[in-house]
């Protein structure tokens, strides 16, 4: 067979519990097989073709287990490429699946292009000659639908920052280049392994923000993680409840009797919300609930939101005082609940606490403030540092993947300049990163470099 | 009237650095050869620099050499200096540059042509082409002779409509006051090609006796014997030393008080220039914070007194540009000899050709050098070589030859022409190749000389000398990666020397040399090879042992991109009726017509999506016509 092996995710992003990443190609099998470990020790290079192996995916060079996984191993030709196929079944979401792509991609599968697969499907002969103009008109009408929402996000944050950090890479490939071809020209400084190092990690620093912000995409798609946190009974679970309108979370007086993290998925005007609701931040002896605690640390780490509820009708504690501290530097909207009971509370003490946080004062039990506190999710989402412009971006695992692969070259390239290779060497892997994130945004045209290098720089005869 | 004057397999109009490759090349593959330029006494002149070589160019000169051109041998014989460029980088970005003896050079160059079998040097100005049916079948001169041939190359340089500017003054001429050819630039038009102005120019000369040295620094050529040519075994060690010095503060304003006088900002020269050979004055006014600009005194040769003023080309009038010179530290006294100018001259629009050189307009006609675009000795020569191959084997009934953008920086610098066109005069750099790492200047015999025996360049002695070396480099790394050395004090106590990490077990020799620290030489002190090695295979061994990683993945990258220059397109595509492709794509590709997949994947306007769709038409062709069978 002709063609090197491609990779894609072949199932709806962010739909269903189940995601595929396909490959197709020589190489199919080969490449699955360095990456999963089956639970029966079996290598997927040996098995009968058109099997379904359960195992887990992991990382060759540490072990650790990555995704628990579904493989099922097609060999040419009775396959839709007519090549050999693999796919791997995993859990949906979009972080998962793509985490598994990511994977592949970095042991040696290459990204499809749109319409590839049927493409290769058509180009084995496995689709009828009559077909073709179908397949022309799927791979155009593909690729267009990919250029549209990379188009949709020109005006994106995103966009502009992967402009930029083209430009920061292609002002590093002018200075080495300027280096080379005019190697007595004097003002411009030579390139030293550190100059080129600094900017490689200032590079790479950014793709892996960026992946973060890719990260984003769980927001979208799997809603605004976002943390209930508070004393035990000041009503976390009514919070939650009221935004979800069902029981799903036990509601107790006694403290401490939501052990575990409960997960809920919600609305609120626009902005999806995973609401998790968790155990009482305090300590406790109680070895059930401090798995439950310990948990929610955990949490509370990783949330995009946290809603710190605090007790309308009981002292400010010591242990409030400590919640403020636990949630310093992260969004917070603060919450001031049971206003159906007598005030015990320092209002002047929770707002000088917290700062610029908004202020909610609720009645949980009597629906009072549900909206007041809606409306200050949906501004801080809206308003705030997060851009409902990216949203397409989120939910384009090409583009995840492109950056993830661009993040790999950059760091090849570190390795390069750690190793002491000659920088014009090193180069290869950083014009390589450019060109995936000209591929990103539609761009690839090398003529750009030569254009920068005459405009950056007074060179010639 | 016109007379019947001779009958050649191929005859080459112009005799510079393209024209000169090309008559040699087409002469040495066994096909008549006629050679005619405007005055004999310009056979590869230099117009412009005393130097050949440098970045990418330097590259171009091997592989000229490889494929058994000229440029190289001739340049070995002829230079005043020598210098390796880049010696602190990596392997693939080093280069030789040389500055030439302009006169030697000239009449060593015009007495190999004379010299050679085949070969007819001529005096004479072609004004028309003699075209049948859309083919080329001979020229015909001012005088009216008529030279019938199979095949025919236009070198034309700048000289096809050219004029000079200087100053407020313009006039009609070739380069350096030479006779331009005005007809044979309509005659081209007439036959269908589409033309652009293009613009270059040169500094002053000044006199050597009346510059004051004192004040400028010296920029002398290597002490290592170092030569263009792998043939080349004697070397020139009596070098002649550049000097460099600076424009300053007086030398810019005197430029702004003169702006209106000159032809670039008055509007006087519409033709494009290059980028990356500007005008002081282009330079002062584009980049007006640098406080200085380098200027480079290089002597023009050994029998004359002429320096060239590189940094200083303008277009200025005489007085201000005597003006300027006299600013700068070291010419304060100077007398120039002659005034910079710049050149207007005519080119075709380069994507008026195929990969061969041959023109797509008319058939059997190929051009080289500057009349495609580009400007600098060594892309022409480049070019003519290959237009020269082309036409030598064509009128011999023989495949063509084309380099591919993986073979050579040939390759790459006519691949840009031909696919992509130019708006400025082209200059190779070695950021336009994308396989730099196989494209260096240390392997161009490794990568042509096989190519260049196969159409009978390359003389059976010489190939074999090239074999000998080949296996010598494949004998010493095999050796290299099968011994071992073991963690001994001798190995352990030179590791530390170079400030390398001790060895914990035994490792490969090879695996070894690959450590940043390591060279050959310190490789060889701990296992010396049996036979004793030249210079440049161990420098080969090295290169390639210590770089293979990245060489792999470069290689790994060219093999994919095989697979799409083996898919080709045939001549009779009708773009029109594939549905699917973008406009802009079907407009362009309509356009350059290219040969293979991988072709018209690098034109602009053509993305991913409009190549599988070819692919698949070309395909769904492929397929019917087996199932018609």
């Amino acid at each position: 067979m002709e063609f090197d092996t491609i990779a894609a995710i072949s199932t709806p992003m962010g739909e269903g519990a189940i995601a595929i990443v396909r490959l197709s190609g020589d190489d199919s099998i080969k490449i699955a097989n360095q990456v999963f470990r089956s639970i029966g020790g079996k290598r997927l290079t040996e098995v009968p073709t058109h099997t379904i192996h359960y195992g887990h995916l992991i990382d060759p060079k540490n072990e650790q287990v990555i995704e628990e996984v579904m493989i099922s191993v097609m060999k040419g030709p009775k396959t839709f490429t007519k090549e050999d196929v693999v796919e791997i079944n995993c859990h949906g979401g979009i972080v998962s699946v793509n985490r598994v792509l990511q994977h592949v991609l970095s042991y040696g599968a290459r990204l499809a292009e749109p319409g590839e697969f049927t493409k290769r499907a058509f180009l084995n002969g496995r689709i009828d000659l009559s077909q073709a103009e179908a397949v022309m008109d799927l791979i155009r009408a593909k690729t267009d639908r990919a250029m549209n929402v990379a188009l949709g996000q020109m005006e994106g944050r995103l966009s502009k920052l992967i402009r930029g950090l083209r430009q920061e890479i292609l002002e590093i490939l002018a200075h080495v280049e300027v280096n080379i071809d005019y190697p007595e020209y004097d003002d411009v400084e030579e390139m030293t392994h550190k100059m080129l190092l600094e900017k490689a990690m200032y590079v790479r620093d950014e793709l892996k923000k960026l992946l973060q912000t890719s990260q984003q995409g769980k927001i979208l798609r799997e809603g605004l993680s976002t943390v209930i946190v508070g004393r035990p009974n000041v009503g976390k679970s009514s919070l939650l409840n009221s935004l979800v309108q069902e029981n799903k979370a036990i509601v107790t007086d006694i403290p401490g009797t939501t052990r575990d993290v409960i997960e809920e998925y919600v609305n609120v005007r626009g902005v999806p919300l995973r609401l998790l609701d968790t155990a009482g931040i305090r300590e406790t002896e109680d070895i059930v609930e401090r798995i439950g605690v310990e948990k929610s640390r955990q949490v509370l780490k990783e949330a995009d939101l946290i809603l710190l509820v605090l007790n309308y009708a009981d002292k400010f504690t010591k242990e409030d005082e400590n919640l403020f501290e636990a949630v310093k530097g992260m969004d917070v909207i603060v919450i001031v609940n049971k206003t159906d009971l007598t005030q015990q509370i320092d209002m002047d003490r929770v707002k000088e606490l917290a700062r610029d946080h908004k202020i909610v004062t609720t009645s949980l039990l009597e629906d009072r403030g549900v909206d007041e506190l809606e409306e200050a999710i949906s501004s801080l989402f809206f308003a705030g540092t997060i851009d409902a412009g990216d949203m397409t971006y989120l939910s384009n695992s090409r583009h995840i993947a492109l950056i993830g692969q661009s993040l790999h070259t950059i760091e090849e390239a570190i390795t390069g300049v750690e190793m002491g290779t000659p920088i014009d060497i090193v180069q290869i892997d950083i014009t390589r990163t450019w060109e995936l994130l000209g591929e990103v945004i539609g761009e690839s045209v090398h003529e750009s470099l030569i254009d920068q290098l005459f405009s950056q720089f007074c060179l010639g005869k | 009237m016109s007379y019947e004057a001779g009958n050649f397999d191929v005859v080459v109009i112009g005799a510079g650095h393209a024209g000169c490759e090309a008559g040699l090349a087409a002469a040495r593959m066994g096909a008549k050869t006629l050679m005619i330029t405007i005055n004999l006494d310009m056979v590869a002149f230099m117009p412009c620099n005393p130097s050949i070589g440098g970045p990418a160019k330097g590259i171009v000169v091997r592989e000229i050499d490889a494929l058994g051109g000229e440029m190289g041998r001739n340049i070995d014989k002829t230079h005043i200096q020598m210098r390796m460029l880049n010696t602190g980088k990596g392997p693939a970005v080093r280069a030789l540059r040389a500055q030439a003896d302009k006169i030697d050079y000239q009449s060593e160059m015009k007495k190999v042509i004379e010299d050679t079998p085949n070969l007819t040097l001529l005096q004479g100005m072609v004004e028309r082409l003699i075209v049948e049916d859309g083919v080329c079948v001979g020229v015909i001169t001012k005088t009216g002779a008529v030279y019938r041939a199979k095949t025919v190359v236009i070198t034309t340089g700048t000289y096809l409509r050219g004029e000079i500017i200087l100053g407020e003054l313009k006039y009609s001429s070739g380069p350096n006051n030479q006779q331009p050819s005005i007809k044979l630039s309509e005659h081209l038009e007439e036959l269908g090609f589409e033309l652009v102005r293009f613009k270059t120019g040169t500094p002053p000369r000044v006199n050597s006796h009346t510059i004051d040295y004192s004040k400028t620094e010296i920029q002398p050529g290597d002490e290592t014997p170092r030569a263009f040519s792998y043939e080349t075994t004697t070397f020139i060690t009596d070098q002649l030393p550049c000097w460099l010095t600076y424009t300053n503060e007086k030398t810019h304003s005197l430029i702004d008080q003169n702006l209106h006088r000159s032809p670039m900002y008055s509007g006087m020269i519409k033709g494009t220039g290059p980028r990356y050979c500007p005008s002081i004055e282009d330079k002062v006014v584009r980049f007006n914070d640098k406080p200085r600009h380098q200027i480079f005194l290089e002597p023009e040769g050994r029998k004359t007194h002429e320096v060239y003023v590189q940094g200083l080309s303008t277009s200025l009038p005489e007085d201000v540009q005597q003006q300027l010179l006299r600013s700068i530290p070291g010419l304060e006294n100077v007398q120039m000899m002659r005034s910079g100018y710049a050149i207007e001259y005519d080119a075709i629009n380069p994507t008026q050709l195929w990969p061969t050189l041959e023109t797509k307009v008319i058939k059997n006609l190929y051009t080289a050098g500057q009349i495609n675009g580009t400007s600098g000795y060594e892309e022409a020569a480049g070019q003519g070589i290959m237009a020269g191959i082309n036409a030598g084997l064509s009128a011999l009934g023989k495949e063509p030859l084309i380099l591919s953008r993986s073979d050579a920086y040939i390759g790459v610098l006519i691949d840009d022409l031909i696919t992509k066109g130019t708006s400025e005069p082209y200059r190779l750099l070695t950021s336009r190749a994308e396989y730099r790492l196989l494209l260096r200047h240390d392997n161009a015999d490794l990568r042509l000389t096989e190519i260049g025996h196969s159409i009978g360049l390359i003389p059976e002695d010489r190939y074999q000398r090239f074999l000998a070396k080949k296996d010598a480099v494949e004998a010493e790394k095999e050796r290299l990666s099968t011994i071992r050395l073991k963690p001994s004090t001798e190995v352990q106590e030179l590791i530390r020397s170079t400030g390398g990490s001790e060895l914990k077990d035994g490792i490969l020799a090879a695996d070894l040399l690959k450590r940043p620290e390591m060279t050959y030489e310190h490789i060889e002190k701990l296992t010396p090879s049996e036979v004793e090695l030249d210079q440049d295979i161990k420098e080969q061994v090295e290169i390639q042992v210590k770089y293979e990683g990245y060489i792999e993945k470069s290689l790994q990258q060219v093999e994919r991109l095989k697979k799409m220059e083996n898919k080709k397109i045939p001549e009779n595509i009708d773009y029109d009726s594939i549905s699917g492709l973008a406009n802009e794509a079907k407009q362009n590709l309509k356009q350059i017509k290219p040969l293979s997949l991988a072709q018209a994947s690098r034109i602009s306007g053509v993305n991913p999506a409009d190549i599988s769709i070819l692919l698949i038409y070309l395909e769904q062709g492929r397929i019917a016509k087996t199932s018609n069978l």
